[in-house]
């Protein structure tokens, strides 16, 4: 801290409220990871470390809810991921490598449109777009409204990372007898990867966290994690609601951390 | 620049461009089936008859503007005055995410400058440290926020024990709890667009005020903060206008008092009691006030940017 | 040495214009077979339009471009023999320096052992055989070099294509790999199109070299042509060092042309085409070709006085006012110092040149 005298760029307080704002972001995280560990049926009194409540998410009375609304959070989550993110990665590479073209702006805010809009607006609109065109509610609707809002979010490292690459590579390749789709699977995509992957992972855990949209187009009877977890909260914080809060929190941590680490791994250095 | 033109930068790269209408054309159907036209239609529903188990009867219809805007009395049949229900409930929205914004920027802004002077190689870590709670589940924070703040919750325990206070202060079910619950769902949204303006601000302008006998405060207030006004515009419109709509944060920890249009929405899309024009109605009128502002700041932006270059 | 016989490179009209902004204006050569070719010019200049032109990087607005006969402007790049050499190099990332050098046989069908053999071949060839594993980025600058022109050549190619493959190296690197580029140039016997900015190394390397400016080709010839009898003022000051003086042209007479400049100098000049009598133009003459002295001399001799002398290690510059003219520079090489004096600031002295070192330039 101490580089000098006159430091120009340091100010007296913003360390302290940096760590404010370090201690606000972790300390509910925190709360809840210890106290999904108390020993007790009650949450308030602290009685002891203990496992228990996680045992209860696979094995107590609510098991098979919170089982059925993980294979449908997790399957969703994968199915919108893999989809959007190679819809995103297709309109990335015409977006930063085809030119310049009439419906590019048009393209772009079209892309950004879930993004613009306020979540709970998307949300009543495709409540009322399923329900006009007749389509009962269920896994099918969660899913493809997944898909489509999930798309700007894989969208924006990939194509991050594909204006980080020179087109020189494909042009090196194509000058070296490659097709143009050669240039593309043997050069391009390799050296996306990275971006790709923050891609899939961000719609991932967009997926798997949303909460607005699926409470409006799940329908009656199909819930995913975030939905049950509301559905128990309404009724109050129960212990193992913590845990399995904890779980998924664990999930979206390790899994940014993954995007992390593989978005800084520069694989054209 | 011949060369200039010909090399090109990779913005410019035209390799695809012969596929490129098959290369969007999922995204285009995707975005445009799947968001673009429920937006329309929404459009149209606001428009529409309710019909009382929920849903709508295809009849224009401006009962749900009427209803929103006008008061006719206890049975419908006065002239218009002005009905208060809804936008005080708004109006109401528009203060609690101002307030959220606020506190936003008064945590945010010292953090977002103290972490772009930071040495170059340690800043992605403490960026990656400010958003990874962005990423945790909002609801399961929304949830972590009120646990603690409960008047049994720890924040209270830890108050009580350091003999702060007597008895817990009642934070949940207040305007404040919704604040903090919006403060907290977005305060990544503040902290990085500032963050990446104070850390392409060029340092050696705060030393030429410094040489020409400028004070710390006023090299603050009269070189910084100018350069880097559209970072912290752009961080506070991050975090106004997703408070402005969110559900979660007054739902779990505003309680019924502090009703705000995230809420009044979902209502009227909630079992029979539902009135689905209206709920359309108030969608749409939340949706243009984000476009508007969305589009001044866009305009702003695109002006700053005419002026830079 | 290039076989005049055959062309290698024939570029007919070809014009290249971005919207409204025309990058190349109508240029037409031809490049021999077996040359070592340059195209020399400032940033912007269009030098390297032509060159991706050529590659298939950039499509020809009008005119045509032949490749040993066969017309090739509208061929993809990847159907062209020609092979390039980028300036950042562009080696895949993430392939291996063997896989980098056999991605183009792989590309035309060899089969994977195939393309191996001979891209181990063509790394022993520009001598990085143990650095065969590795990934580019574990390379030095000059040996990611080497394998580009590896890679580039593994294909053997009809004509290699340079797009200033040097600028990226440091100063030693670069000058040590002029003489290896050219080397290899002879060894494979391949026509290598060589562009550049910095005239130099089109100096050293080149047979032929293609000064261009603002989309248009100044001047076409050998090394030691255009350094000797640049034919415009742009190539008389882009390449090397010169003094540049207006003239008027009083009388030409045997391939000579009598000119005066300001202060009542007369100096006679060799005669360029294209320049009469009354015209004012521009004369050059090369620094290293001017030689002083205390009294005038057989030569072409001005008076002036020294203002200053400047060292700069091979050579001594000496800075000298023409009487009621502009200034001129000398360059006195070190090595005679010996048997030359040195003027001090502040003396009367000659400047002296022969009439065939005053180049007359048109505009």
């Amino acid at each position: 801290m101490a580089r000098g005298k006159y430091d120009i760029k340091a100010f007296p307080g913003f360390l302290p409220m940096t760590i404010l704002c370090l201690v606000i972001l972790y300390a509910p995280l925190a709360v809840v990871t210890i106290y999904s560990l108390n020993d007790s049926n009650s949450i308030t009194n602290w009685e002891g470390v203990s496992f228990r409540w996680y045992a209860d998410v696979f094995t107590g009375p609510e098991s098979e809810k919170f089982k059925i609304a993980a294979w449908n959070s997790f399957t969703i989550a994968i199915i919108a991921a893999t989809v959007s993110t190679t819809i995103a990665t297709l309109a990335a590479t015409a977006m930063v490598r085809g030119g310049r073209f009439k419906l590019r702006t048009v393209s772009f805010g079209l892309i950004s449109l879930p993004l613009m809009v306020p979540e709970i607006v998307t949300a009543v609109a495709t409540l009322i777009f399923f329900n006009s065109i007749g389509f009962t509610r269920g896994y099918l609707t969660i899913l493809v409204a997944h898909i489509a809002f999930c798309i700007p979010f894989a969208y924006m490292p990939i194509s991050a990372r594909m204006q980080g690459i020179e087109d020189t590579y494909e042009q090196a390749a194509m000058d070296l007898y490659a097709t143009k789709r050669q240039a593309f699977t043997k050069i391009l995509m390799p050296l996306m990867l990275p971006g790709i992957i923050s891609g899939y992972i961000l719609a991932f855990i967009i997926s798997l966290d949303d909460f607005i949209i699926t409470n409006f187009v799940k329908g009656a009877g199909v819930e995913t994690l975030p939905t049950a977890i509301f559905g128990s909260v309404k009724q109050g914080i129960k212990p193992n609601i913590m845990a399995i809060s904890t779980m998924l929190l664990a999930v979206s941590i390790i899994m940014v951390t993954i995007s992390y680490f593989v978005s800084k791994s520069d694989n054209t250095k | 620049m011949a060369a200039g033109a010909a090399s090109g930068g990779s913005a410019k790269s035209d390799t695809y461009a012969d596929a490129r209408t098959w290369l969007l054309l999922p995204a285009w159907a995707v975005l445009g089936i799947f968001i673009l036209t429920p937006v329309l239609m929404m459009l149209v529903y606001s428009f529409l008859t309710k019909e009382f188990r929920g849903g709508v009867i295809w009849e224009l219809s401006f009962a749900a503007y009427d209803q929103f805007f006008c008061s006719r009395g206890l049975f419908g049949d006065e002239p218009c005055t002005v009905e208060w229900t809804y936008i005080n409930i708004f109006w109401r929205s528009i203060w609690q995410a101002g307030a959220a914004t606020l506190l936003s920027l008064v945590i945010g802004f010292p953090t977002a400058y103290f972490i772009a002077t930071r040495p170059e190689s340690v800043r992605p870590v403490w960026v990656f440290l400010i958003t990874i709670p962005y990423w945790v589940n909002l609801l399961i924070r929304t949830v972590s926020m009120k646990f603690m703040l409960r008047d049994q919750g720890p924040l209270n325990d830890f108050l009580i024990s350091t003999g702060l206070i007597d008895s817990p202060i009642h934070i949940v079910n207040t305007n404040f709890a919704v604040q903090l619950g919006l403060f907290y769902s977005y305060l990544p949204f503040m902290v990085l667009p500032i963050y990446a303006s104070v850390e392409r601000y060029n340092f050696n302008l705060s030393e030429a005020a410094a040489d020409l006998y400028a004070s710390k405060m006023t090299t603050l207030r009269r070189i910084l903060l100018p350069a880097v006004k559209p970072g912290v515009i752009a961080g506070c419109i991050l975090v106004f206008v997703p408070s402005l709509g969110s559900f979660l944060a007054p739902d779990l920890l505003g309680g019924a008092k502090n009703f705000m249009i995230g809420s009044l929405i979902e209502e009227q899309f909630k079992g029979n009691a539902g009135n689905w024009p209206f709920g359309a109605a108030a969608s749409m009128i939340l949706l243009s006030m984000v476009l508007v502002i969305l589009m001044i700041f866009a305009r702003q932006q695109a002006k700053a940017e005419k002026g830079a270059g | 040495m290039s076989d005049k016989e055959i062309i290698a490179i024939d570029v007919r009209d070809a014009v290249k214009r971005y919207g409204d902004f025309t990058a190349l204006q109508r240029i037409s050569l031809s490049i021999y077979d077996n040359e070592f070719f340059t195209l020399l010019g400032p940033s912007g200049c269009g030098k390297t339009t032509l060159l991706r032109m050529i590659a298939g990087f950039e499509d020809v607005t009008e005119g045509a471009i032949f490749l040993f006969g066969d017309e090739i402007e509208n061929l993809p790049p990847n159907k062209r023999p020609v092979n390039t050499v980028f300036q950042n190099y562009a080696l895949f990332p993430h392939m291996s320096i063997t896989e980098n050098v056999g991605f183009g046989l792989e590309m035309r069908g060899k089969s994977k052992s195939d393309a191996r053999k001979r891209a181990g071949e063509m790394l022993e060839l520009v001598q990085l055989s143990q650095f065969a594993d590795r990934k580019p980025s574990q390379l030095s600058g000059g040996q990611q070099q080497r394998v580009a022109l590896a890679r580039a050549l593994a294909p053997q190619p009809k004509v290699l294509l340079l797009d200033e493959p040097l600028s990226a190296l440091d100063l030693k690197l670069r000058q040590a790999m002029r003489f290896e580029l050219k080397e290899l140039q002879r060894e494979t016997g391949i026509t290598f199109i060589f562009v550049t900015h910095d005239q130099e190394e089109a100096l050293t390397m080149s047979d032929r070299i293609a000064v261009m400016s603002a989309g248009e080709m100044q001047q076409l010839g050998e090394a030691k042509d255009i350094y000797e009898r640049p034919h415009n003022m742009f190539v008389a000051d882009f390449i090397g060092e010169t003094n540049l003086l207006e003239v008027s042209v009083d009388q030409i007479t045997n391939g000579r042309a009598i000119c005066h400049l300001g202060g009542g100098h007369e100096l006679t000049c060799s005669e360029v085409e294209g320049i009469g009598v009354g015209a004012n133009v521009h004369m050059s003459v090369r620094p290293e070709r001017l030689f002083l002295s205390d009294e005038p001399t057989e030569s072409e001799s001005l008076k002036g006085t020294i203002r200053d002398n400047i060292f700069v290690g091979t050579d001594i510059q000496t800075i000298i006012d023409l009487a009621d003219g502009p200034k001129m520079i000398v360059r006195t090489s070190n090595s005679d110092r010996g048997n030359k004096r040195i003027f001090e600031p502040g003396a009367a002295a000659y400047v002296n040149m022969e009439a065939e070192a005053a180049r007359l330039l048109v505009d």
